[in-house]
């Protein structure tokens, strides 16, 4: 095995120009599956954070906020706005039949002033009802959250002294959330009572848009529906019977993203596929011309006391390393490109995008290396069975 | 160790111009007595390559068989002749032969490193040396001339002192100084007790055989 290893080595070494080019063709394999799955996989990790974070069956809002916003862009990007509706509105959809859970959110959006850090999407949630924020607040700070004290989404930048200022008000933040892909991560996350303070703090400066009593609104409302019931049937019966308020399936908010993601997701698959066949074709093309072009050396081997096995050894050998190296350059490379850049992939292709965790991205790695492997096997098989087969006295005979 | 081809016959098909058959060996019986040198000589394309890549292994014939001692080496699994060929009988094939990765000594202790055989080396440089080639040892193929790349091969195929040493126009790219230089260690690897067989144009090696055959049309006739 050894004097195999190194009889490829010395072979490849002897040809540097063609090695390169087998190996960067096999680079190009790797960075093609490797980037690919990587983008195809944060994606879908992106849209389930996201589907896990809205945590409703149902979300209502009013109706008014329907026809005056984008509300997916609040909802689910985390854009700035804010708006209200009576708080007796989450009583009455409580009564509604088939309702399970009902949880209130309040929004408000800071500014571009002195009076505020940065403009940021503010949420207030009610800790005692919370059935979609909680949970994943649990998983980055365990702590009590008091009077303000705010959560920051993993792309709000924290500063030394971890406080941002709304509206006048210093508050201290506890901890950062973990990372969604999507627009909830550029959020700021509260208890009632601290986003109903700087609502008034906001009312006092004239700087909210409406005159509201911060403890009688409420801007959304979380619904779960009661095992057995249709969702459909509860969302149309609060539509009907809840006056002012819209109510909109959660899973359709983010269908339309899913649906993106879908396409997206398939086009990339068949650009790897494609890829991979194209260059697989060309690589065993090239792989079979060397090893036809070296048959007399081959031939040689076998005058000396080589086997048919170990020619066979020998060319398999030779496409391992080929591909091996190439895929732990490829690798290299998307890793380079996909690590940093997964915010901007993300915002560019408008989609939530969450990168695989640590263990994820290794069993990947090596799930690349291992195809790369099983392509050099494939590749050089129809080369070495050729090989092996040849008579040797008919290729010694063809080179007189 | 002896070497007898019994009907050796050996056809090749000319598939693009009909389906002709041509016999290239026919029904060739021959020994390899064991410290001799024997020398095929014959026109071009009269068998003699032919002959001699059937006796060394390399070439499944047609009809008949080759023995090493009492052992078919057609009957035998590949490894098993693989193994054979590398310990007991030397090979020089026409033409170039060198690995052109490999370096002059590299490609000299190949038969040592297929078969495992360690700290051949000193016998590699002596070789070299008998050779006129121990100048050469760290070259690539590449660089060396048709002359010495012979003089490589032949000292390859003499590394493991094989018993059997099977040499297809070994003095092809030589001038009269290295002709007479491998013809005379030739003659000394027979005289060591090696079976040598010598297929060549080279009148000279008459001067250095036991025995003489020529191949005529397939068919092997004694000379001298």
């Amino acid at each position: 095995m050894r004097l195999i290893l190194q009889l490829s080595r010395k072979n490849l070494a002897g040809r540097p120009g063609r090695a390169a080019a087998m190996i960067a063709l096999a680079a190009f394999l790797a960075f093609a599956i490797f980037a690919g799955s990587v983008v195809s996989m944060s994606l879908q990790r992106g849209l389930g954070t996201l589907e896990n974070r809205l945590g409703a069956d149902i979300i209502v809002v009013p109706a008014s906020a329907k026809s005056q916003f984008n509300v997916n862009d609040i909802l689910l990007q985390g854009n700035p706005g804010y708006f209200y509706m009576d708080r007796e509105k989450l009583d009455k959809i409580a009564e509604r039949e088939g309702v399970a859970a009902v949880s209130p959110q309040l929004y408000l959006a800071s500014m571009v002033a002195s009076c505020c850090s940065s403009r940021l999407q503010l949420i207030g949630f009610d800790p005692e009802t919370d059935f979609t924020i909680l949970p994943w607040v649990r998983e980055s700070y365990r702590g009590e959250i008091g009077l303000y004290d705010i959560l920051v989404g993993a792309n709000v930048t924290v500063s030394g002294d971890y406080t941002l200022r709304f509206y006048g008000i210093d508050c201290r933040i506890v901890g950062q959330l973990e990372k969604t892909g999507s627009g909830l991560d550029n959020a700021v996350y509260a208890n009632w009572e601290t986003i109903e303070k700087l609502i008034e703090a906001s009312e006092e400066k004239n700087l909210n848009k409406y005159s509201v009593k911060a403890d009688s609104v409420v801007s959304s409302v979380l619904v779960r529906v009661a095992d057995g019931y249709d969702i459909e049937q509860v969302l149309n019966d609060i539509n009907l019977r809840v006056r002012k308020v819209t109510a909109v399936r959660a899973s359709n908010m983010i269908s339309g993203i899913a649906e993106n993601l879908t396409r997206l997701s398939g086009v990339i698959s068949l650009l790897i596929a494609g890829v991979w066949l194209l260059g697989l074709l060309i690589m065993m093309i090239a792989f079979s011309m060397m090893t036809q072009e070296r048959k007399r050396e081959f031939a040689v081997l076998r005058a000396a006391g080589a086997s048919r096995r170990q020619l066979g050894a020998l060319i398999f050998a030779e496409a391992l390393i080929v591909c091996c190296a190439g895929a732990v350059f490829g690798i290299a490379l998307a890793a380079l490109i996909v690590w940093p850049f997964s915010t901007a992939i993300g915002s560019a292709l408008g989609v939530p995008f969450l990168l695989p965790s640590l263990p994820t991205m290794l069993a990947l790695m090596a799930a690349t290396l291992a195809a790369c492997a099983v392509a050099g096997v494939l590749i050089s098989s129809i080369s070495a069975v050729r090989i092996a087969r040849q008579d040797t006295g008919l290729i010694l005979r063809e080179g007189n | 160790m002896r070497l007898t081809a019994e009907k050796l016959t050996r056809s090749f098909t000319r598939v693009r111009q009909g389906t002709n058959i041509l016999p290239a060996v026919k029904e060739t019986s021959f020994a390899l007595p064991e410290g001799s040198l024997t020398e095929i000589t014959g026109r071009s394309g009269s068998g003699k390559s032919t002959l001699l890549h059937m006796l060394a292994g390399l070439l499944r014939p047609t009809a008949g068989c080759v023995l090493l001692d009492d052992r078919d080496l057609y009957a035998l699994d590949d490894r098993t002749l693989s193994a054979l060929r590398a310990k007991h009988i030397g090979v020089v094939p026409q033409g170039q032969t060198g690995l052109r990765s490999l370096t002059v000594m590299e490609n000299i202790l190949l038969p040592a490193m297929l078969t495992g055989v360690k700290g051949m080396e000193p016998e590699a440089e002596a070789l070299m040396e008998r050779m006129g080639i121990a100048d050469l040892r760290g070259a690539k193929p590449g660089e060396l001339s048709g002359g010495e790349m012979r003089r490589m091969s032949i000292a390859r195929a003499m590394l493991l002192r094989p018993e059997i040493l099977l040499a297809d126009e070994p003095t092809g790219d030589l001038d009269d100084e290295n002709t007479a230089r491998v013809l005379s260690l030739l003659r000394q690897a027979a005289d060591a007790g090696t079976a040598v067989l010598l297929v060549t144009h080279e009148q000279e090696a008459k001067r250095y055989a036991d025995r003489v055959w020529r191949m005529d049309a397939g068919a092997l006739v004694m000379e001298t």
